[in-house]
């Protein structure tokens, strides 16, 4: 039985249904991230416009133009590359994202599998990418490809620990693993006797949420950690003999788990779809734009220091992490657990 | 530690204040910045001036000018005088895919027969178009703008 | 091999040729033994981060570099044989393009160098108007250099603020020359033209711009800790040895020597009437690099400013002849150019055009230094030591 459209339709048909809109929103946000932040919000923050003619109205079509100019494009493999390995890497790639927006919840019901488990589920889901992109580096038989895809495993495995960590005190605090389970947490819950704005864990776990950011940067390869791209020397590193569809799948995987990302430091730390006077079938219409708003602010975060930063050198790049973030994290846990056993 | 939150803020503060800023784009071909009276943009040839003299051609470092000249006869200025002879311009090309925009042939020119024009906009698609025949410079003629006055303190040479 | 027949068309002439008599010519030896077990990178001719088509082979061992050899000569154009053709006034125009960013001050040597054969001077008013136009370009050039350093290290942002503020320093060379980047504006005896109305204030203005914005790229980019992380203590050059392999110009003022040519050297324009400093840093790494640029760029600013209020009146050109014939002899001049000395050696035998011009650029030098500079650095470190020696393509390869 469907719980959002109340109607009896077959097992089959939901499953079809829910990989359809997953294939369809992914790509879609990718755009939307694109087109507002890499293309106009960069822009204004470089003193310049972006694009402005495509569409007529500040160049909106430019991205879905240049998805189709991808998908024109005559699909060259180089000839010395591992031709089976080359073409599944960035398909591994845009896999992950695709799972990790399945447990999102966008509404009250309004989420493709509710897991029980789902922000465990979403963080191991998202570190499969490392493999597409040691693939990447690897078939593409260049040196600066594999340097980069190299660079990439070290710092994506390096950053999944405190991006965990940094979780595990909001799911100390929530009690739960459950995105719904914390979402509701937050909607339900109450500062000092006050209801108003429900209980954002960015309150109280704003050491987690610092340490979610930036692992999350990292795990993104967005400056200040974008060694594995670094555009001046590697050249965009593993995906440099990539063209054509190929690359538009890299670049959807990029944004999109860009936004699964901010979705998900939108659910566990700013109360995700939830508002908390607005509840039942309101919710389900009003908490898409909810979460939709919420995304775009943290986005914007991420964005903004992709845009004014210089990249790291790696050995910083692992410094950081092994020596200051996951301490932190260790540190920030100890806490969490100790004060919630003693309020 | 102090100073290097610090520093990071401050970066963030630039880069947020550029961006609440006006742009700087100046949209073209919907708008356009006038460039400066002196912009070296297309060379323009005032034909009578002209004496084919063939200063400007020998002295372009590139060889980008082609000059064809005959001289022909003309009546005596006044009664019983020789008759003149007088050099009259056949063909006068400025390639400008070979032109360097450098203005010797404009300086060196004693007959004032060429001037600089700020005009820019003449691409074409074709390589071959981009030899301006002599009708073509006379055209550019239109566009030479007036020279303009010059800062306090230079010499303003009197008018030849 | 003889290729004394023309072939037919459309056919390739029949010659017996070894394939390997031409290596060569065709792939640049390359002085680092081929071993197993290194990796050999080819930093190619094109590469977003060598300015140009410097090539650089480094033999890597995972991130490290064993050792480093750039292949320069890609972009030779052949500028002391274009001379020995070509008239004053024409290789004018063509010594513009050498350091094609700071192109006004590439005329400025070799035009003092002809008439100091020629025994003119030019009036004072043409002395400041070079130097205010010298003084810009180096503006010009450094603006583009504290944007792009930015880049190289990884902040996309600064190189657009360096762009565009160097738009307003381009605006007023055109205004004046007519040639945003290659203004060709020198001539023996003075200067092609005066200034044009509305100069002045206008640079004033554009100066009080650079100014602030010398502060935004000390915010942005200088003040950031990470650019610090990765340009602090990265590609020393000691002071001893950065003179021996003939560095020049802010590389070597970073690393603490106080040697500028525009006050210890032959004087030239009018730099000894001014009030001003030459900037150094003791540390002598790519942060000192950035740093004093950054200083000289606001340092020229202000110089600007001070001849602005300064500029006599009179003449912009001296008395010459018409046709120019620089009589015989041999003369040396080098000025203090933004990327570091720059001199023209010039042998006149009295004819309309010189003889022979040996052009001495800053780059070619500076580049010099990189197999020992490079030794043990990782492979970000390099792209950062490029970025901060600061070398344009056709200075080095003319």
């Amino acid at each position: 039985m469907n719980p959002v459209l109340a109607l009896d339709i077959g097992w089959g048909t939901t499953l079809a249904i829910k990989a359809v809109i997953v294939l369809a929103i992914v790509p879609l946000t990718a755009l939307i991230l694109g087109y507002v932040f890499l293309l106009k919000m960069m822009s204004h923050m470089q003193s310049r416009l972006g694009p402005m003619d495509p569409g007529g109205f500040h160049g909106w079509y430019q991205l879905l133009g240049d998805g189709i100019k991808f998908l024109q494009k005559e699909d060259i493999m180089p000839a010395e590359a591992d031709r089976r390995v080359f073409a599944l890497a960035p398909a591994v790639v845009v896999l992950s994202t695709f799972l990790v927006f399945v447990v999102i919840p966008a509404g009250p019901r309004l989420v493709v599998q509710p897991l029980d488990v789902g922000v465990f589920y979403a963080l191991a889901v998202s570190s499969l990418s490392v493999i597409g992109v040691l693939m990447a580096g690897w078939a593409s038989s260049n040196k600066y490809a594999l340097l980069g895809g190299l660079r990439a495993a070290a710092q994506l495995i390096a950053y999944e620990l405190p991006l965990v960590l940094a979780v595990v005190g909001v799911v100390v605090q929530a009690g739960t693993m459950n995105l719904e389970g914390i979402v509701h947490f937050q909607q339900t819950g109450e500062l000092f006797g006050w209801s108003g704005i429900g209980f954002p864990l960015i309150l109280t776990q704003f050491i987690g949420f610092a340490l979610f950011m930036v692992a999350a940067q990292a795990e993104l390869t967005q400056p200040p950690f974008d060694m594995p791209v670094a555009e001046s020397e590697l050249v965009a590193g593993y995906m440099v003999e990539y063209t054509g569809f190929r690359f538009l799948f890299f670049f959807i995987g990029e944004f999109g788990t860009a936004f699964a990302f901010a979705a998900l430091a939108a659910t566990l730390f700013l109360g995700g779809w939830a508002t908390p006077w607005v509840h039942g079938t309101a919710a389900d219409w009003l908490g898409p734009l909810v979460l939709f708003t919420k995304v775009m602010l943290v986005a914007f975060l991420m964005f903004w220091a992709r845009f004014t930063y210089p990249r790291f050198r790696e050995d910083q790049l692992q410094a950081i992490a092994w020596k200051w973030l996951i301490p932190i994290a260790l540190f920030n846990i100890m806490l969490t657990g100790v004060l919630k056993v003693a309020f | 530690m102090k100073r290097e939150i610090k520093g990071m803020l401050t970066g963030l503060g630039v880069t947020f204040r550029t961006m609440t800023h006006r742009a700087v784009t100046v949209q073209y071909p919907h708008e356009r910045e006038e460039p400066p009276t002196r912009a070296r943009g297309v060379i323009a040839l005032k034909e009578e001036n002209c004496t084919v003299c063939m200063l400007c051609a020998r002295s372009c470092p590139d060889w980008c000018i082609y000059i064809e000249g005959h001289k022909e006869q003309r009546p005596p200025r006044r009664e019983g005088g020789k008759p003149r002879s007088v050099s009259v311009l056949d063909r006068f090309d400025i390639d400008y895919a070979l032109c360097m925009y450098c203005g010797i042939c404009v300086e060196v020119c004693p007959f004032d027969a060429l001037f600089w024009s700020p005009e820019f906009e003449y691409s074409e698609s074709r390589i071959a178009e981009l030899l301006h025949d002599k009708d073509k410079l006379g055209e550019w003629m239109e566009t030479v703008p007036e020279p303009e006055p010059l800062e306090q303190g230079a010499v303003v040479k009197g008018k030849k | 091999m003889t290729t004394t027949d023309l072939p037919e068309p459309g056919k390739l002439p029949d010659v017996d040729v070894d394939p390997s008599a031409f290596r060569h010519l065709a792939d640049a030896q390359v002085n680092v033994e081929l071993d197993t077990g290194d990796m050999v990178l080819n930093i190619g001719p094109q590469h977003p981060a060598t300015h140009g088509t410097l090539r650089l082979v480094v033999r890597l061992d995972g991130e490290r570099v064993i050792a480093a050899d750039p292949i320069i000569g890609y972009m030779h154009r052949g500028y002391e044989k274009l001379t020995e053709f070509r008239t004053y006034p024409q290789i004018t125009t063509l010594i513009n393009r050498i350091d094609w960013l700071s192109s006004f001050a590439n005329e400025v040597p070799f035009i003092s160098a002809a008439e100091s054969l020629m025994s003119i001077e030019a009036p004072p008013r043409a002395q400041y108007i070079r130097t205010i136009l010298t003084e810009l370009s180096r503006i010009a050039t450094f603006l583009l250099f504290l944007g792009e350093m930015g880049l190289q290290v990884g902040a996309i942002t600064p190189a657009f603020y360096g762009f565009r503020d160097r738009e307003y320093v381009l605006n007023l060379i055109e205004a004046v020359t007519g040639g945003r980047f290659h203004p060709n504006f020198n001539r023996i005896g003075g200067l092609k033209d005066d200034l044009p109305w509305g100069f002045i204030a206008d640079c004033r203005g554009t100066m009080q711009k650079v100014l602030a914005s010398c502060d935004e790229f000390e915010d942005l980019v200088a003040g950031n800790p990470i650019f610090q992380a990765r340009t602090r203590s990265i590609g020393i050059i000691p002071a001893e040895l950065g003179a021996a392999y003939g560095v020049s110009g802010s590389n070597l003022r970073a690393s603490g020597v106080d040697w500028d040519l525009r006050r210890d050297g032959v004087p030239y324009l009018v730099y000894n009437d001014l009030d001003w400093k030459v900037w150094t840093h003791p540390d002598g790494d790519s942060f000192a690099r950035y740093w004093v640029r950054l200083q000289e760029t606001r340092e020229s600013a202000r110089m600007v400013l001070q001849m602005l209020d300064m500029l006599p009146a009179g003449p912009i050109m001296a008395k010459v002849p018409r046709i120019i014939k620089v009589p015989e002899g041999e003369v040396f001049v080098n000025t203090e150019n933004p990327l570091g000395e720059m001199g023209y050696y010039v042998i006149s035998k009295g004819a309309t055009g010189p003889f022979r011009v040996k052009i001495r650029s800053a780059s070619f030098s500076n580049v010099s230094i990189l197999p020992w500079l490079l030794r043990g650095v990782y492979i970000p470190d390099i792209i950062t030591i490029l970025a901060g020696l600061y070398f344009i393509l056709g200075d080095i390869d003319r």
